[in-house]
């Protein structure tokens, strides 16, 4: 597998009007991200992530390390502009408010917009955006108003524009946030659905720590940097560590370190609620219990 | 009427948005609802539920089309009822309410609500102290615009500015979203506090399950418009499904306790906490007494 993400050494600064604003957003980041993978990051307000998403975005490029996207250094001192452009068009975002990123009045000409705009053939448009609305479930909703849906719907449409653009990474920055219990459990399904079948490496920014579950990878940021990562099980299965980091744990494995703690041998990690009901009763009939 | 202990109490309260034309969408749908006094009452719903329309209804943002909104016991509606009182006494959160300072300073802005009451400048400021501690405001940023805040710290200056008013009903829409697990502990525990302390009464509206069921004491449940379900928390939970049916859910730890009881090894199914969940396992199976 190829590395889609290298980041070695990335930092970025926010200047302010003094030199007592700025404000170092990250410090000495390292990572990478492998293509097609699914990479969850947590951490709390103000540790460093949506500042590390526009990077990787190339909105904001860092100040200084070195960041290769998709094998382009694009902290390299002769890069181009036209390099850039090239990359952006490999990475996309959906953001956390869904009226904020729905620019047509009509679900499937809000699809269609970013495909316009690369100057895509009609044909090939059509075929692009019934394929995104389908991935996302949105099919039936192709001629409905934007402006009438639920934010669980919206989002699935900004999610079918990035499809129809074929970008090859999708970040989402707290795309879950502003959703009901429903509307979460829609989106995720999109996301990963879109990385299992459709192979789009996804990033995903969240504060829901049931949501890293999915993931392959966990980063955990504080303060601007990266303090913890690994799969979802490694990194939950130290929760005095998300702890200190202003986090939590699923609520699955918070039960079972609770358990631990008073004396009950069970694993920690990720685990759905059936089967921590199951590791439960395991570990008390090993105890010799009346199970 | 005599006999309950309502702060306030919807009666049969409707609100149609866009009447009359192809828009029309009936928001709230003879909903009669009452607020416990001193306690926390959640609300949840599905989007469009009809959530923010009718806890705006509470100081009288929207005018319900027929049905009666009932604070302290009078109808606010009511030609002789005042309503800057009724808004002096129901503290309204809104949504994102970082998006509504407006004020050249902080200070300026927590001061806005008591100033317009009649609080005296001499106790304006310890009035404004008070709010932004309680909100866990850093007082030196009360000199700053509230401009050069950083999200959260607009989202504090906000809730304080609500504060600094002391309502004996504080309510608030989506008081935690977007906030990281920690910031939505210390803010909600903040709120609990006042009810707690001072024997406020709030209504929280949430999308969080895990939330509502760590902070509230009771569940309006809404769905289109309508008023499904108001129970005490732990009943609202044991209707996992119903809850499910309408777009909601409950909290994963009580999943965990349905398979637990599915397995014969449960501790009842009226578990919606961690620490509760936790605490009846280790009682239940003497846990963590001088085993290995």
């Amino acid at each position: 597998m190829s590395k889609i993400i290298k980041a070695e050494n990335v930092s970025f600064a926010y200047e302010g009007d003094t030199p007592e604003e700025r404000v170092e957003a990250l410090k000495n980041v390292s990572f990478e991200i492998e293509e097609g993978t699914f990479t969850v990051i947590l951490g709390r307000n103000g540790s460093g992530k949506s500042t590390l998403a526009k990077l990787l975005c190339m909105v904001n490029l860092p100040d200084s390390g070195r960041l290769v996207i998709d094998g382009v250094d694009v902290t390299r001192g002769d890069v181009t502009e036209d390099e850039i452009y090239d990359l952006r068009r490999e990475i996309g975002m959906v953001f956390q408010n869904p009226d904020n990123q729905i620019v047509a009045t009509i679900v499937e000409d809000d699809v269609a917009f970013g495909p316009e705009n690369l100057g895509i053939e009609p044909a090939e448009i059509r075929r692009r955006v019934d394929e995104a609305l389908s991935a996302v479930g949105m099919s039936e909703y192709a001629r409905h108003s934007a402006s009438r849906l639920s934010g669980g719907q919206k989002q699935r449409v900004a999610i079918a524009g990035a499809l129809a653009m074929k970008r090859r990474c999708i970040i989402f920055d707290e795309s879950t946030a502003m959703l009901d219990p429903l509307g979460r459990r829609e989106v995720m399904k999109s996301i990963v659905r879109l990385n299992r079948e459709e192979g789009i490496t996804v990033i995903l920014i969240t504060h829901y720590m049931n949501e890293a579950s999915f993931a392959d990878r966990v980063i955990v940021m504080e303060d601007g940097g990266v303090v913890t990562e690994g799969t979802p099980d490694e990194v939950f299965s130290r929760p005095e560590e998300m702890f200190a980091a202003g986090l939590e744990v699923p609520q699955t494995t918070e039960l079972l370190w609770r358990l631990r703690k008073a004396g009950l041998d069970v694993p920690l990690g990720t685990c759905t609620p059936s089967e921590c009901a199951a590791i439960i009763k395991d570990a008390l009939g090993k105890r010799g219990d009346a199970v | 009427m005599t006999g309950n202990n309502f702060a306030a109490e919807f009666r049969a309260v409707n609100y149609t948005y866009n009447k009359g034309i192809a828009y029309e969408k009936h928001a709230v749908a003879d909903v009669s609802l009452g607020i416990e006094r001193g306690r926390v009452t959640g609300i949840i719903g599905s989007t469009g539920s009809g959530k923010s329309t009718l806890i705006k209804m509470l100081n009288g943002l929207v005018k319900p089309d027929d049905g009666e909104v009932i604070v302290d016991g009078v109808n606010i509606w009511d030609k002789k009822v005042k309503m800057r009182d009724v808004r002096f006494k129901v503290g309204l959160v809104m949504q994102y309410p970082e998006y509504q300072l407006f004020d050249e300073t902080v200070e300026g802005d927590i001061a806005f609500g008591p100033r317009n009451m009649g609080v005296s400048e001499g106790e304006l400021h310890e009035r404004v102290v008070e709010a932004a501690g309680f909100s866990g405001l850093d007082t030196a940023l009360l000199s700053k615009s509230p401009f050069d805040l950083s999200g959260g710290q607009k989202r504090r200056a906000a809730l304080a500015g609500v504060m600094a008013m002391r309502p004996s009903i504080l309510v608030l829409d989506e008081p935690a979203a977007g906030l990281d697990p920690s910031g939505r502990n210390e803010i909600l525990g903040r709120i609990k506090s006042y009810q707690r302390e001072n024997g406020n009464t709030v209504v929280i509206v949430s999308h969080s399950m895990e939330d509502v069921a760590k902070y509230c004491d009771r569940l309006a449940v809404l769905s289109e418009g309508r008023l499904v379900a108001c129970d005490t928390t732990e009943n609202i939970f044991t209707e996992g499904e119903k809850l499910q049916s309408i777009g909601l859910d409950v909290p994963e730890i009580t999943k965990v306790a349905d398979e637990l009881e599915k397995l014969g090894v449960g501790v009842g199914r009226d578990v919606y906490t961690v620490k509760y969940a936790a605490e009846k396992l280790i009682e239940k199976y003497a846990l963590g007494k001088g085993r290995e």
